[in-house]
């Protein structure tokens, strides 16, 4: 048979698809949301775990249609594609577990991949040291594949299960539309709305989904992937991804310039503190987590879209993790570290380690 | 006689690691990957063409695709 010519899978299509997000992540900064966080997966999860009461963090509780849109475009794209294919059973446990400790690393350093290239993009010099610690984290889960580390092999599934990530998502959704927003309150029937901080700030439900689900298609098309765009590098010398990645940074800071949104420094940025090496930890952690786990946190969220049962359990992991962060103190604040976000980064990475460790064959 | 390499139900990257292994052993013939999945379809085939190898075929069987590497 002949290989169907996807646009999207090939160099220009990375390309086209890196600049697209990084153009519309800086448009999104425009048009409400916080600084440099035009689209954090990371932030935006935490935000949805504030949303629904799972933690009471009140600056961070809104629940992002960008979210909503990355799975449900993806859903859609993969659908017409034919590409939807219900699958799971990959240790999900352990997906869970990775799920939460990448969040909980990404706390630490206030963002996701996806932000670190945003935070860059901003002018934010403490990203230089989460960039590191990517790149370290990521580098480290090389290590454990190049031994032979898996997760196992997940088995097809039926077609409803399948749905339920989606389905679960279109709940929020009518959540989302049911309980609307009232200026100035902090609550609208069963959802937390923040009435100040990062959570209060967002461009329109319309604009943020719309946008949502075009990334959506678009990321599900071309499989766009921060992570792996520097595993792939590390462990095959391939660029494909990177070449996406690399878009990305380009576009929003070019979007950035255009809108007066580019502040080089390291001081008082947007959402962001300046303890360096915590910003290196955390994204180490980070890192590791989401390479032992098969993709960035977008990519999770495209690829439980698709009908992947096993990257839906990883992003309950990240909405989980999140609440733990802020309930436990280990989320950092622009004033530096939580109270016990040294603590966690240890724990999360002894949890990343064992899971390497025990499930690579010349290990194990 | 061609060397066969089962990816099905893995995730990225395992297929492409698993293809790269089997080929790095192999100074030429034929190679047949089976896959489940798109994503590693793209990626195997771009991994191999890489490495000087051609996809000469693919076929697909319900929902898995073999692809036929030679060099």
């Amino acid at each position: 048979m002949e290989i169907r010519k996807n646009f999207f899978a090939g160099t220009g299509g990375i390309i086209a698809v890196g600049g697209i997000i990084g153009i519309l992540a800086a448009l999104l900064q425009k048009l409400g949301n916080p600084g440099n966080m035009g689209i954090c997966v990371a932030c935006f999860d935490r935000d949805i775990a504030g949303a629904l009461g799972l933690h009471r963090a009140d600056v961070v509780q809104y629940l992002r249609p960008e979210i909503i849109g990355f799975v449900l475009g993806s859903f859609v794209a993969a659908l017409a594609f034919k590409e939807f294919k219900p699958r799971s059973g990959s240790a999900p446990l352990a997906r869970f577990l990775l799920g939460m400790c990448a969040m909980i690393g990404a706390l630490v350093f206030l963002g996701c991949p996806w932000r670190v290239v945003l935070r860059l993009a901003g002018g934010d010099g403490n990203a230089l040291f989460g960039l590191l610690g990517l790149i370290s984290g990521v580098g480290l889960g090389v290590l454990f594949f190049r031994q032979g580390y898996s997760l196992g092999r997940s088995s097809k599934h039926s077609f409803g299960l399948g749905l339920l990530m989606p389905l679960t998502i279109l709940g929020l959704l009518a959540l989302r539309l049911i309980f609307d927003q009232v200026p100035g309150e902090p609550k609208s029937g069963v959802l937390f709305y923040s009435v100040k901080g990062p959570g209060s700030q967002h461009a329109a439900l319309a604009i943020s989904l719309g946008i949502g689900l075009v990334v959506g298609v678009i990321a599900q098309r071309s499989r766009f992937c921060t992570m792996g765009a520097i595993r792939d590098l590390i462990l095959f010398k391939q660029t494909h991804l990177m070449l996406g990645f690399l878009s990305l940074l380009v576009f929003a800071f070019i979007t950035n310039l255009i809108f007066g949104q580019f502040h080089p420094g390291f001081a008082g940025q947007p959402v962001a503190h300046t303890q360096s090496f915590w910003n290196f930890s955390g994204m180490l952690v980070a890192g590791l987590a989401f390479a032992l786990a098969g993709g960035c946190p977008g990519r999770q969220l495209f690829m439980s879209g698709e009908g992947d049962g096993d990257a839906a359990v990883f992003v309950l992991g990240m909405i989980v993790g999140a609440a733990f962060a802020h309930n436990w103190g280990l989320a950092s604040s622009p004033a530096g570290i939580g109270p016990h976000g040294m603590a966690a980064v240890i724990v999360c990475l002894v949890t990343c380690l064992f899971i390497g460790i025990t499930n690579t064959r010349k290990m194990a | 006689m061609s060397e066969t390499v089962d990816a099905r139900g893995l995730s990225c990257p395992q297929p492409v690691l698993l293809t790269l292994n089997k080929l790095s052993g192999m100074t030429g013939g034929e190679c047949i990957v089976i896959v489940d999945n798109e994503v590693s379809l793209e990626n195997v085939s771009r991994a191999a063409s890489n490495k000087g190898w051609s996809v000469n075929d693919v076929s697909q069987d319900a929902e898995e695709y073999r692809i036929l590497l030679k060099k």
